[in-house]
């Protein structure tokens, strides 16, 4: 088990090792020079060689990238003498727009996002597999394809067209919910509620449509299962036939989808967020990338991808332990 | 896009038999009997009956835009009400047997011209994307999966690597830093660099459990060679995996280059494109419902039909019909 997660570690940090290569290299090789944008429209060469020193910007790649990575682990020092700047770790660097912290900036928005992927989540994983079972319990009939067809609609709608469509049909139209507008759950928590309702149902109906279908083929295909057969032959009660041997197979492959999808989620969802106005990780993404502030853009894709990473080892482990036919160790 | 695992199994010998020989590269399942099993399918013919009307609507654009009368960059100021900001005269955003969809609000723009102009850019992008994307899916998967070893580690290695990646966030920020000259062949280059690896998972799988079968050891024995016994004795065998994956992909592809022309980062303006007219209906929706309708509906009913064929013939592939 060590050896597994050592390994699991080490494969986990390579992979994050060759992100923060690829971003580095596509933001601060490909894009233009940011010490002119920073400079603005009076700029002197000067100024903008000021700004490269400042920044470390003269430096050849492999140094700006080793101070880059340094700066994650044990913060970095921007400048020299009395103008120094000192960022302690995890050091993302400052946005360019904003002067901020990138680090502080995408800690203010993560409890938005937080709070957006924790509700969605709850509300997919509830319709997704209720509706998967109902599916699979009447297989061919009428409520069978009934769901089938909600799921395919639902898999096929843009979330920015369901957005729109959603806010316009009970927001202008029904008037059953007020204009979206951040309000802090200690003010009003009801007027909080509603504000991110929208965004739950709409972040949720695209992957409860996915989650029906897995859990409707994972159900059929267990039911079929011998040992479902000698259960029900031996003349076990039927909800026990279901909660031993049906549900626990059936919904292990959940677990890995869902814990992947989690952790994309909390990397901020750009669209829904954008739609909402939601001040969340993915609305900072969107706002950075309009304005071309590469070091917000650069936190943001590595949080992303720390995530998903985490995101597959936990859901790993949790594999193990959850379903016997994996063990570690005896994969050989 | 979360992309379904198809659990397609491999089937039997079919068409191996006669292996060694160099038969045409024909699929094992026969075509007219898919075909018919098809055809009784009333969704599978009207999805189909959907895309082929947005490919011919694409491809006819410029004749349609003459009929209608107005092109898709030519401003329309008589049709918008100065006075309430630029809202379209008339009901419905301005429909009018001159403008048949009504008009953008603001610069009067009409958006049947801009719906018809925005097919072909979609239909562009999201097909070539799936050409590209299968094209490396195969190549990469055939490849690691017959010659095993090392060579299946480094692109093993490399899938995941890019299965590990926040693609989206990342699909922005390359095309936010990139140079925007020709912006829909970037689009379908770095869509199609992050989807190849969920088809070449499944190939790879496939071919791997396809190599240990007797046909190919024969034709290996008869001294064929490794690009031989790819291409004409395991590519044959992949075909309907092939297509079930593809046309699962598409629908996919068309969301995410709307979605990345939402964003603001796929296709620019003046160009139209269904993604980037639903980001400009955005301030006016409130006032101006039919501007996010019509290119809304046109998208979801493309994305929905692609669906709903890709499923049909996900099953039609699964049931074994159509199957010699």
């Amino acid at each position: 088990m060590s050896r597994f997660l050592i390994n699991r570690v080490l494969g986990m940090a390579v992979v994050l090792f060759l992100v923060c290569l690829f971003t580095f290299v596509v933001f601060f090789v490909l894009s233009p020079d940011p010490a002119v944008q920073i400079c603005g429209k009076n700029c002197t060469p000067e100024a903008i060689d000021q700004i490269r020193a400042n920044l470390g910007l003269d430096q050849p790649f492999w140094t700006q990238f080793w101070t880059f990575l340094s700066g994650l682990f044990a913060g970095r020092t921007y400048g020299t003498g009395a103008n120094a700047i000192e960022c302690a770790a995890p050091c993302l660097g400052y946005s360019f727009q904003t002067s901020q912290p990138v680090t502080d900036m995408i800690v203010q928005r993560l409890p938005v996002s937080a709070t957006v992927a924790i509700g969605a989540a709850v509300l997919w994983l509830l319709a997704g597999v209720s509706a998967g079972l109902v599916s699979a319990v009447r297989e061919g009939r009428f409520a069978d394809r009934f769901v089938t067809g909600l799921t395919l609609t639902g898999m096929s709608i843009p979330n920015y067209v369901l957005a729109l469509s959603l806010q316009f049909l009970l927001v202008v139209t029904l008037g059953w919910l007020p204009f979206p507008q951040a309000v802090p759950f200690a003010d009003d928590p009801v007027r909080w509620f509603l504000n991110f309702l929208m965004p739950w149902i709409v972040l949720a109906i695209g992957a409860a449509a996915v989650y029906t279908r897995l859990t409707r083929a994972n159900v059929i295909d267990t039911l079929q299962e011998n040992y479902v057969r000698t259960a029900r032959a031996k003349g076990l009660r039927p909800d026990l036939v279901w909660r031993r041997h049906a549900l626990r197979p059936a919904l292990t492959p959940i677990v890995t989808i869902f814990g992947m999808d989690f952790a994309n989620l909390l990397g901020g969802a750009l669209i829904t967020e954008t739609v909402f106005g939601l001040n969340g990780i993915g609305k900072l993404a969107a706002d950075s990338i309009t304005k071309n502030d590469q070091p917000v853009i650069m936190g943001v894709t590595l949080l992303a991808a720390f995530l998903v990473v985490v995101g597959n080892m936990v859901v790993d482990l949790t594999y193990t332990a959850i379903d016997p036919r994996v063990r570690v160790g005896s994969a050989k | 896009m979360t992309f379904t695992p198809t659990d397609l199994e491999v089937e039997g010998a079919a068409g191996g038999e006669t292996a060694g020989e160099s038969l045409p590269a024909s699929p094992p399942a026969s075509g007219r009997r898919l075909v018919r099993t098809f055809l009784r399918d009333r969704a599978a013919v009207a999805c189909c009956v959907y895309i082929l009307l947005v490919i011919v609507v694409a491809l006819a654009a410029p004749l349609l835009v003459k009929i209608s009368g107005w092109g898709p960059y030519e401003f329309d100021q008589s049709a918008v009400d100065p006075d309430l900001g630029g809202i379209p005269l008339g009901t419905a955003g301005g429909i009018s047997a001159e403008h048949w969809f009504g008009v953008e609000p603001g610069n009067g723009r009409d958006i049947f011209a801009r719906i018809v102009y925005g097919a072909r850019v979609s239909m562009t992008i999201a097909l070539l994307a799936t050409v590209l994307t299968s094209v490396l899916g195969v190549v990469f998967g055939l490849i690691a999966g017959y010659f095993g070893g090392r060579v299946d580690m480094i692109v093993s290695r490399v899938m995941e690597f890019l299965m590990a990646f926040p693609a989206l966030i990342f699909m922005i920020a390359v095309l936010s830093a990139l140079p925007a000259e020709n912006r829909q062949l970037l689009l379908v280059v770095v869509i199609s660099f992050f989807g190849w690896p969920y088809l070449a998972r499944i190939v790879r799988g496939q071919t791997m459990s396809i190599k240990e079968r007797e046909f190919v050891e024969s034709a290996r024995a008869s001294g064929a060679s490794s690009a031989q016994i790819i291409f004409k004795e395991i590519l044959p065998n992949l075909t309907s995996t092939i297509i079930v994956m593809t046309t699962l992909a598409v629908p996919g592809y068309v969301g995410t280059e709307a979605g990345l022309s939402f964003l603001g980062v796929g296709v620019v303006p003046p160009t139209p494109s269904w993604g980037q007219m639903i980001a400009g209906s955005v301030p006016w929706y409130a006032v101006d419902p039919a501007y996010f309708l019509f290119p809304g509906a046109c998208l979801f009913l493309l994305v929905l039909s692609f669906t709903v064929l890709g499923d049909r013939v996900k099953k039609i592939a699964e049931s074994g019909e159509g199957r010699v």
